[in-house]
C-alpha cells in the first residue's frame, strides 16, 4: 500500500455560537472564538492504494486536485463558514467538524485507492485527523 | 469516521544522558556528548493527540480551554526551563532520554478527563521525534 499525499490552503472566517446557549454561556465555553474571526486553513489528503502497473500511479495528481479545487476550496475559501457553507448549517464550524464535513465530500469522489486520512490544521499549533472506521489510525503517519 | 484532536506545546528544559549502571568510560561511549557533565538543553516541541466523541453543542471533542490548562499543569509548568534529571523527580533514577520523555509525558497526561489520549510526539530538535501510542490494550510502560 502507498499512501500519497497533497496539501491545499483556504482561508476563511467563522465564530463558534450555540442559539441553545445564553450570550453569557457562549462567551464563556466559546471565549474569544465566540467573536467573528478567520484562519488560513491548511489541509492534507492522504489517499492510500497500489500504483496503477500502467501509469506507476495511486490516483493522477491532477484528478486529486481538482476533486480538492471544486469540493473544498470552491466551497470553503474566502467565506464566512457558518452562513456560506451550507454542509455547515447547524453545527459549531470547529476543526473536528470542518474536517468531518470535508471528509464526507471527499470520500465518495476518491475513485482511484481510498481515502485515508483528512489532516485540516486551523493553525500550525491544532489539528485534527479524521480516519474511516474501517482504516484505522494506525495506519501511515 | 474516527477523529483526533491534535495540539502543539513548547518548553524548553536542559538534561544530561548517564546512566548509574555504567562507568565513565562506558556512558561517555553510548552517549557522546549528550554525556557531557554540565549537561545541555533542547527546545522540545508536544504533540498530544486526543480522541474521542464531538459534543455536538460545542462542536469540539475538549475544549482548549481544559486541554491546555491540563497539559500547562502536567507538563510545561513541571518542565520548562528546568535541569530535567534533578527538577523533575521521575529522572532521579531514569535517564532523561526523548524515549523516557515522551513516555513520561504520555503517563502524565492519560488521565486527561474529557478525551482520551492517543498519542504523544516529542520533538527534540527540528531532526528527531519521538511517538508513544501506549500498548495494545491501553496499559503504558
Amino acid at each position: 500500500m502507498v499512501y500519497l499525499t497533497r496539501k491545499i490552503e483556504f482561508s476563511a472566517s467563522h465564530l463558534y455560537h450555540n442559539p441553545a446557549f445564553s450570550a453569557e454561556e457562549n462567551r464563556r465555553v466559546f471565549g474569544k472564538c465566540n467573536n467573528p474571526h478567520g484562519h488560513n486553513y491548511v489541509l492534507e489528503v492522504t489517499v492510500a492504494g497500489e500504483p496503477d502497473p500502467t501509469t506507476g500511479m495511486v490516483l493522477d495528481l491532477k484528478e486529486l486536485k481538482e476533486i480538492l479545487q471544486c469540493e473544498v476550496t470552491d466551497r470553503m475559501d474566502h467565506r464566512f463558514l457558518n452562513y456560506e457553507v451550507p454542509e455547515l448549517a447547524g453545527q459549531i464550524p470547529t476543526c473536528e467538524n470542518i474536517a468531518a464535513v470535508i471528509w464526507n465530500l471527499l470520500e465518495p469522489k476518491i475513485k482511484r485507492g481510498h481515502l485515508h486520512r483528512v489532516r485540516l490544521y486551523e493553525t500550525p499549533d491544532l489539528f485534527v485527523d479524521c480516519y474511516g472506521e474501517s482504516n484505522g489510525a494506525g495506519g501511515a503517519r | 469516521m474516527k477523529l483526533h484532536l491534535t495540539r502543539r506545546y513548547r518548553f524548553a528544559a536542559s538534561h544530561r544522558l548517564h546512566s548509574d549502571t555504567l562507568g565513565e568510560a562506558e556512558n561517555w561511549r553510548v552517549y557522546g556528548k549528550c554525556n557531557n557533565p554540565y549537561g545541555h538543553g533542547h527546545n522540545y516541541v508536544v504533540e498530544v493527540a486526543m480522541s474521542g466523541p464531538v459534543d455536538p453543542s460545542t462542536g469540539m471533542i475538549a475544549n482548549l480551554t481544559d486541554l491546555d490548562a491540563f497539559v500547562e499543569r502536567e507538563v510545561i509548568e513541571p518542565f520548562d526551563h528546568t535541569y530535567l534529571n534533578e527538577d523533575v523527580p521521575e529522572f532521579r533514577s531514569r535517564v532523561p532520554t526523548s524515549e523516557n520523555l515522551c513516555l513520561e509525558i504520555f503517563r502524565r497526561l492519560r488521565t486527561f478527563p474529557h478525551a482520551t489520549l492517543e498519542r504523544v510526539r516529542l520533538e527534540e530538535t527540528g531532526l528527531n521525534s519521538f511517538e508513544y501510542a501506549g500498548e495494545p490494550g491501553g496499559s503504558t510502560k
